[in-house]
């Protein structure tokens, strides 16, 4: 209410009248409306992200017993109306006619649902691309197709070079002209699948640090596995059985493999008490001593020797003759040459 | 992201399964409300109610499974990985046990807390004629009691009843929407629960006048047995990923007036030998230069 002062006096005298009618109306006003406040013997604690409100006051246990629903309604009402009162506090917003009220961060401590996500480690491809500088670049769905003079996905339904839609192949100069060209495209096609999911379950393996298919599948329209190849073919296919390979029968000029299986032999029941004291002494001994278990050379040269081998692909011609192999060097600087 | 070794076949399933992942920022929390082997008409009717309530977010089972989840947790285990819920309630009846209230927590999908409250006195929803509140709208808790502050498995019960029936983490939320309460009192070792329509009426100022009218469940539970986690297990799941934390700003304060003051550490200087810029009113010019050096010839010779 805005009292206006004239100049005149009768107009102050009027003035006068007019603020004490304001006082009037104002002590009305609030008879008229129940009012907010509430008194408590100690403050509630409140968390207003997840809209709590803790009434530490120690109820009257005789009150309660004696009408517990009404005493029970007046002691949440004094509370509700406390909380309410502290929401109406916090900053709003007001946006399309609703008013909002902006909620700080709960203060209550909640479990997660799951566990915390584990930052994906970089893959092979990721570390060499990251220490080249090589950024991905944006490829785009649709590519001109020259053939048809349309755009065309890059992939999927309908893409770019699908090899149906492939009617024609020229055989090379050199080329058997008996040869099915269009199987050997299938096949080549079929070949880099194989070799993109065993590239994708060794980062997986290495990721979960657990062993993962050691040899490569051999590339499809060759009949013949290189020497290495088979070998270790063969050495991993005997050793795949409960016995590790002890009494899987050998072929006729197999050579003998480097580490044969050993199945643990199973103990005695009745031991030698002299022995298996002295094999748990030792055992204490072992774990007493100061010495570093972890021999670092060893554990250096086994790891590069673990390099070199992993990356091993050779592509086999039709004839049975090795193009271009691709024996990949990693870690090039630190390697002195040969096991020590 | 750990990999997947089997690849989904189509986006629909991958998107699927990505939002069953663990995430920085978690979904709102789902709950299961199971049937035990022999239920009684008021374990029934409450676990309907509490459904109604937390709907939604949760799922209820029609069908009648004979568990015990405080003996073999595996079956809940299995429940809540297969419907991706962290939340459950299991309701059953017997002599030993009457109307019997198990509500528990899951965290990776392995039991975090149980506990086991009794029913003494329940009134349902419908039993209550006044207006009811908007589903899914969040509810104001109210806990009173000292037993709260004190008591080691009130502590963890009044943390359950929040978890359980808090709804989504908004950040605004309008006011006109509050529109129900969810009051614990914890008298005489027993909890009684209670739920309150909120009227806002006028009053004389900004902050409304309250007026409180029962409308939900209303329960007298008494607490049976518990199975809470270790502190280890519960530490490593309240544990939150430092994304979210709100990164500090080193270096930087504000005075009383609102000014952005910064602070730069210097390293040691040595004033003395400090070059500075020169002003180029006073740089020597080239006569200047040639006649320093020819007085500087004229006194060598002299010596």
């Amino acid at each position: 209410v805005v009292i206006y002062k004239s100049t005149c006096k009768a107009a102050d005298m009027e003035a006068m009248d007019i603020a004490l009618d304001v006082d009037a109306l104002l002590a009305e006003n609030k008879s008229k409306h129940k009012s907010t406040e509430v008194k408590k013997d100690v403050e509630l604690q409140f968390d207003l992200g997840n809209l709590l409100a803790t009434d530490l006051n120690i109820i009257d246990t005789a009150a309660f017993r004696g009408e517990k629903e009404g005493y029970l309604k007046t002691l949440m009402r004094d509370n509700v109306q406390l909380l309410i009162n502290q929401i109406w506090q916090l900053p709003t917003v007001k946006t399309e006619d609703v008013v909002l009220a902006e909620l700080p961060k709960g203060t209550t401590v909640l479990p997660r649902e799951k566990p915390i996500p584990k930052p994906k480690a970089p893959t092979k491809w990721e570390q060499f691309a990251k220490t080249k500088g090589i950024k991905k670049m944006k490829k785009s769905r649709m590519v001109f197709d020259e053939t048809t003079q349309t755009y065309k996905p890059r992939y999927g339904y309908k893409r770019v070079g699908d090899l149906k839609d492939e009617w024609i192949v020229e055989v090379p100069k050199n080329g058997d002209p008996y040869q099915d060209y269009f199987k050997k495209k299938e096949e080549q096609k079929s070949d880099l699948v194989s070799k993109n999911e065993y590239q994708r379950l060794r980062n997986i393996a290495k990721e979960r640090k657990t062993k993962s298919l050691r040899v490569p599948p051999p590339p499809s329209g060759t009949k013949d596995l290189n020497k290495h190849q088979l070998t270790q073919a063969l050495g991993l296919a005997k050793a795949a059985t409960a016995s590790v390979g002890k009494f899987t029968p050998s072929l006729p000029s197999e050579p003998v493999p480097k580490r044969s299986g050993k199945k643990r032999k199973a103990e005695s029941m009745i031991a030698d008490v002299g022995e298996e004291k002295a094999r748990n002494l030792g055992i204490l001994k072992k774990m007493n001593k100061k010495k570093e278990v972890l021999d670092i050379t060893k554990a250096v040269n086994t790891h590069m020797a673990d390099e070199q081998k992993s990356v091993h692909f050779s592509r086999v011609d039709s004839d049975g003759k090795v193009v271009g192999s691709k024996k990949r060097k990693a870690g090039g600087g630190k390697k002195t040459g040969g096991k020590k | 992201m750990e990999e997947r070794i089997v690849k989904p076949k189509n986006q629909r399933v991958k998107r699927f399964l990505d939002n069953r992942a663990p995430k920085l920022i978690e979904n709102t929390k789902k709950a299961i409300f199971i049937r035990g082997g022999n239920t009684s008409d008021v374990i029934s009717q409450a676990l309907v109610d509490f459904y109604l309530l937390k709907k939604p977010d949760a799922v209820l089972f029609r069908k009648k499974n004979i568990l015990r989840p405080f003996e073999d947790e595996a079956s809940i285990e299995f429940f809540s990985d297969r419907n991706d819920t962290s939340l459950f309630m299991f309701g059953s009846h017997n002599k030993k046990r009457p109307h019997n209230l198990v509500i528990g927590r899951l965290f990776d999908h392995h039991v975090l807390d149980m506990v086991e409250l009794g029913i003494n006195s329940f009134k349902a929803i419908h039993d209550f004629t006044t207006s009811k509140c908007v589903l899914g709208s969040k509810p104001c808790f109210v806990f009173s009691g000292d037993a709260f502050e004190t008591e080691q498995d009130y502590i963890r019960l009044k943390n359950l009843f929040i978890d359980f029936f808090r709804g989504p983490d908004v950040t605004k939320i309008r006011l006109a929407g509050l529109d129900h309460v969810m009051s614990i009192s914890a008298v005489d070792g027993k909890i009684y629960l209670r739920t309150y329509q909120i009227q806002l009426k006028k009053s004389g100022s900004r902050t409304p006048r309250v007026e409180l009218e029962e409308m939900g469940p209303s329960l007298d539970l008494v607490m049976r047995r518990t199975k809470l986690a270790s502190p280890e297990f519960y530490k490593q799941a309240c544990r939150q990923p430092k994304a979210t934390k709100p990164k500090t700003v080193k270096n930087v304060s504000y005075n009383t007036f609102g000014a952005k003051l910064g602070r730069v550490h210097m390293k040691r200087q040595n004033l003395s030998k400090l070059g500075t810029f020169k002003a180029k009113g006073l740089k020597r010019t080239h006569n200047e230069k040639e006649n320093s050096r020819t007085v500087k010839k004229s006194k060598v010779e002299v010596e």
